[in-house]
């Protein structure tokens, strides 16, 4: 057998090395293709993106009060806040701040304050969403696995949280509703 | 002709191999392993299987995550898995469809190795663990049919189940015990999920000691005469890697066929129909590879008795279930059937005859398997039945004895030698199949 | 010779997977369908959307009096060509229970895109209960769950006979459908202009039991265009790379005595 390829010519040769990649390419093409199917299959589906996107009535909310919804699985705070919550939000230092982002970053309108209730220390749910709850140096809210503080406009004042509560997208419907995701 | 022997110049390849010498390994099972020359594509169909086996188990895995295993949900999760989940009825499609062409697969490599006698001194351990993975696949589909929880999953496994209380004595409590309750229900569904994701995986490692097996004997080939030199043989790789491939590649395009436009064509309108405890389909038929074995089952119609004393020995029932196990029983035992030295029935002018009513035999038995078992199909039945086991219990110890086998060529390479002025293809060497 | 054995291996393989198809029809013997040429069909089968949305007013005005469609969700609405305004639309006139609420009760709220089809009936006790013992079955993957599928439907829609045959006696609350084969609890359902569609289209009998057909099909197989359109990529791309595979194999095989 050896003798035979030796005696072809070298062209030849190339249009034969030229097959075989060709021809191996294709074959891996093909099995991308085909692979990438299954990896995508374990994304989220179809039924559990269409439940990405919520509508919550906050209608029912009164001055200082707040509530705890369930958004892709996570809790979220949405707080009507009292003027001296705001009024104590703004005039923060930004020095002061480990993650600096004034008051007005955090909220579309002041009086309402939505974000997502999970420490970004280590992902425990903080205190201070019920009357009776220790709230933190801050009076906003207080993370009992770390000790974590966050002021009244959820960002992060002391402890080992690296970051402000994340403000997840949303848009007011209208002046009850608002539509998270 | 030979495989150069190894020579590793990557220095990662060399420190491994030097310490687990997996490449050396590879290189003479893959590279070096001598293959007869005139193998046909019938000996494609091994490769074929192993690649089937593989893409159900990848498609199988990325289904496991979407499926939920109780009865009140598991119709459901499988349409959800049609409708949402992202390439879900692809990968539904495709492990519905892979059982089939499995099937196909296996029971052409199966028939290959009846025709070319490839069960035949010294592959005899061989051929059993073919039969262990193919009892092995009957039960992981079986199981895997019920999963989706139609109509046709739960009266299936009720049926098949039921075989079992054919037992004398213990039969009823080994139901009971199969079901983990007093009829098919989500105890039985939970196990039957964990053993179909599990018995795969089984398959697998026999299908590893087949290859084992197989390397160690090597392979039988169309003239049923062991290879004399390395002139009689080529390197598996590339040689065979890329005949496997052409073949695999045609093969892939049947199965995208059914996959992509006739996805439902093998499959039954009933198990689009949510299982129902209560209401039992009109006609209950196994999938079409079950349907031989089906017909042998149900054509044991009468009872075993003493004459004249009307003692019963065994009940049509538990007959249909010995037939039906009895059927594999006498495949697993051909090696010592068969009394026959010459292996390929090209050179055995009577069993060539004889091997071609067995596959036409087994057409007629899945034909009726799919028939109600009633009037002349149960008559049918039982012809095709007889026929199986006098082919493997009569027949193969007989024709050993009275049949005068052609000459067998001297070697491998002798058929296309004095003839051979230009280069034949190699598959010429497989003339013998031109009568077929 | 080679292609003989391919031949042969293929004529085996075909023969194999073609031997079981004629599964059994024995007592009740039910007519064979008319074969419809469905836009479907066929290796370039795509849906037609105008019918689809025919037939989901069909469904809705007709059908859904009685039967459910629980796999199908109000948001795949927009698969076939409404828009998200339309869908949640048309999900606001349904009512759904939901709950429990902060005093432990259910409540009924009006449907969200993200909902399933709401069904007419709580449960099958009910909906027997109101249909004189019948059952009307969940519409969902019945164009897969039937012989004949889509053909069958079609023509069961319009297989309702004022007069049975001689020798088929009818009880009170049944009726006689020519396609199903006999006796059934459902009545006729679909009369000439019953409804009227939205796109203007006459609506004869054979529309409506044509367009809920179509729009049965998609329930049961909501990907069957995009399976058909992927699966023309997939074998085009099989054939270039089998011939690939062809040439490689005889390259090499060449030099094989």
């Amino acid at each position: 057998m050896a003798e035979t390829s030796q005696g072809e010519k070298p062209q030849d040769e190339s249009k034969r090395d030229f097959l075989y990649l060709s021809t191996a390419a294709l074959a891996v093409v093909g099995a991308g293709y085909a692979i990438w199917p299954v990896i995508n299959s374990m994304n989220p589906a179809a039924d559990t993106l269409a439940l990405a996107t919520i509508d919550v009535d906050i209608s029912a909310v009164e001055v200082g009060q707040a509530i705890t919804v369930t958004w892709r699985g996570k809790p979220v705070f949405i707080r009507h806040r009292t003027e001296e919550e705001i009024a104590a939000a703004q005039v923060a230092d930004m020095d002061d701040l480990p993650d600096p982002q004034t008051d007005e970053e955090r909220t579309i309108v002041p009086q309402w304050l939505v974000m997502v209730g999970i420490c970004t220390h280590l992902g425990c749910v903080p205190l201070g969403q019920q009357e009776g709850d220790e709230k933190g140096d801050y009076a906003g809210w207080f993370c009992p696995c770390h000790g974590s503080h966050y002021d009244t406009a959820g960002r992060i004042r002391r402890g080992p949280a690296p970051s402000n509560l994340e403000v997840p997208e949303y848009v007011f419907l209208d002046d009850a509703n608002i539509r998270l995701g | 002709m030979q495989a150069p022997p190894p020579n590793f110049t990557n220095p990662v390849v060399k420190w491994v191999d030097s310490r687990l010498p997996v490449f050396t390994y590879l290189h003479k099972e893959y590279r070096g392993y001598p293959m007869p020359k005139n193998c046909n594509y019938f000996w494609s169909f091994g490769a074929m299987s192993g690649l089937v086996l593989v893409i159900m188990i990848i498609t199988g895995i990325a289904l496991a995550m979407n499926y939920t295993p109780h009865v009140d949900h598991a119709f459901e999760s499988v349409e959800r898995i049609m409708r949402d989940v992202n390439s879900g009825w692809l990968l539904r499609y495709m492990h519905m469809n892979g059982a089939h062409i499995f099937f196909m697969v296996v029971y052409i490599h199966i028939f290959r190795g009846l025709y070319y006698g490839s069960y035949k001194e010294p592959r005899e351990l061989l051929w059993l663990l073919g039969i262990v993975i193919l009892v092995l696949m009957m039960a992981t589909a079986f199981m895997g049919y019920v999963l989706p929880w139609g109509q046709m999953s739960f009266w299936g496994a009720t049926v098949i189940t039921n075989l079992f209380s054919a037992i004398p004595f213990v039969g009823d409590s080994i139901v009971t015990w199969l079901w983990g309750g007093f009829s098919i229900d989500n105890p039985t569904l939970n196990r039957f999920f964990a053993l179909h994701y599990l018995l795969p995986f089984v398959i697998l490692g026999v299908v590893i000691l087949h290859v084992a097996a197989l390397h160690v004997v090597g392979s039988n080939n169309p003239t049923g005469i062991e290879p004399k030199s390395h002139h009689d043989t080529v390197p598996f790789h590339p040689y065979m890697t890329a005949k496997d491939g052409f073949a695999m590649g045609f093969f892939l395009l049947v199965y995208a066929y059914l996959v992509f436009f006739a996805p439902n064509a093998l499959g039954h309108a009933d198990n689009y129909i949510p299982a129902d405890p209560m209401v039992t389909p009109a006609h209950i038929v196994p999938e079409w590879y079950f349907l031989a074995f089906y017909a042998i089952l149900r054509a044991i119609t009468f009872d075993v008795s003493i004459p004249f004393t009307g003692i019963v020995l065994i009940e049509a029932k538990l007959g249909g279930v010995i037939a039906m196990f009895g059927a594999i029983v006498v495949l697993a035992l051909v090696p010592w059937l068969d009394s026959s030295k010459t292996r390929s029935a090209s050179y055995r002018p009577i069993y060539f005859w004889f091997f071609w009513i067995l596959v036409l035999n087994m057409a007629v038995l899945t034909w009726v398997g799919g028939q109600p078992a009633e009037g002349v199909y149960v008559i049918i039945a039982q012809l095709s039945t007889f026929y199986y086991f006098f082919h493997f219990l009569v027949l193969l110890p007989l024709l050993g004895k009275i049949e005068r086998p052609k000459p067998l060529p001297r070697s491998i390479s002798e058929p296309v030698l004095p003839t051979g002025g230009g280069p034949l293809p190699a598959g010429a060497t497989a003339k013998p199949m031109d009568k077929a | 010779m080679k292609s003989f054995l391919m031949a042969a291996a293929l004529a085996l393989g075909v023969g194999v997977a073609t031997l079981p198809a004629p599964a059994v029809q024995a007592a009740g013997e039910k007519p064979t369908p008319a074969n419809q040429s469905w836009s479907f069909d066929g290796f370039f089968g795509t849906w037609d959307y105008a019918s689809l949305q025919r037939g989901f007013q069909v469904y809705k005005e007709v059908c859904s009096s009685c039967h459910a469609m629980h796999l199908v969700s109000y948001r795949h609405l927009e698969m076939i060509g409404f828009s998200a305004e339309e869908v949640a639309a048309i999900a606001d006139d349904y009512w759904v229970t939901d709950g429990p609420d902060e005093w432990g009760d259910l409540y009924e709220r009006e449907a969200l895109p993200t909902d399933r089809f709401a069904s007419p009936f709580p449960n099958e006790q009910a909906a027997r209960a109101a249909n004189a013992g019948a059952y009307p079955v969940d519409l969902s993957v019945i164009a897969q769950a039937r012989k004949y599928g889509p053909d069958y439907l079609y023509a069961f829609l319009q297989g309702f006979r004022d007069v049975p045959p001689e020798g088929i006696e009818l009880r009170i609350g049944q009726y006689y459908n020519y396609y199903y084969g006999g006796a059934i609890g459902m009545p006729n359902m679909l009369w000439p202009d019953g409804i009227v569609y939205a796109d203007g289209t006459e609506a004869t009998v054979a529309q409506q039991a044509w367009d809920v057909t179509n729009f049965m099909m998609w329930t049961a197989e909501p990907h069957l265009q995009t399976r058909k359109q992927a699966g023309l990529g997939v074998m085009i791309f099989l054939i270039v790379l089998t011939a690939f595979l062809y040439a490689v194999k005889r390259k090499l095989w060449a030099d094989v005595h």
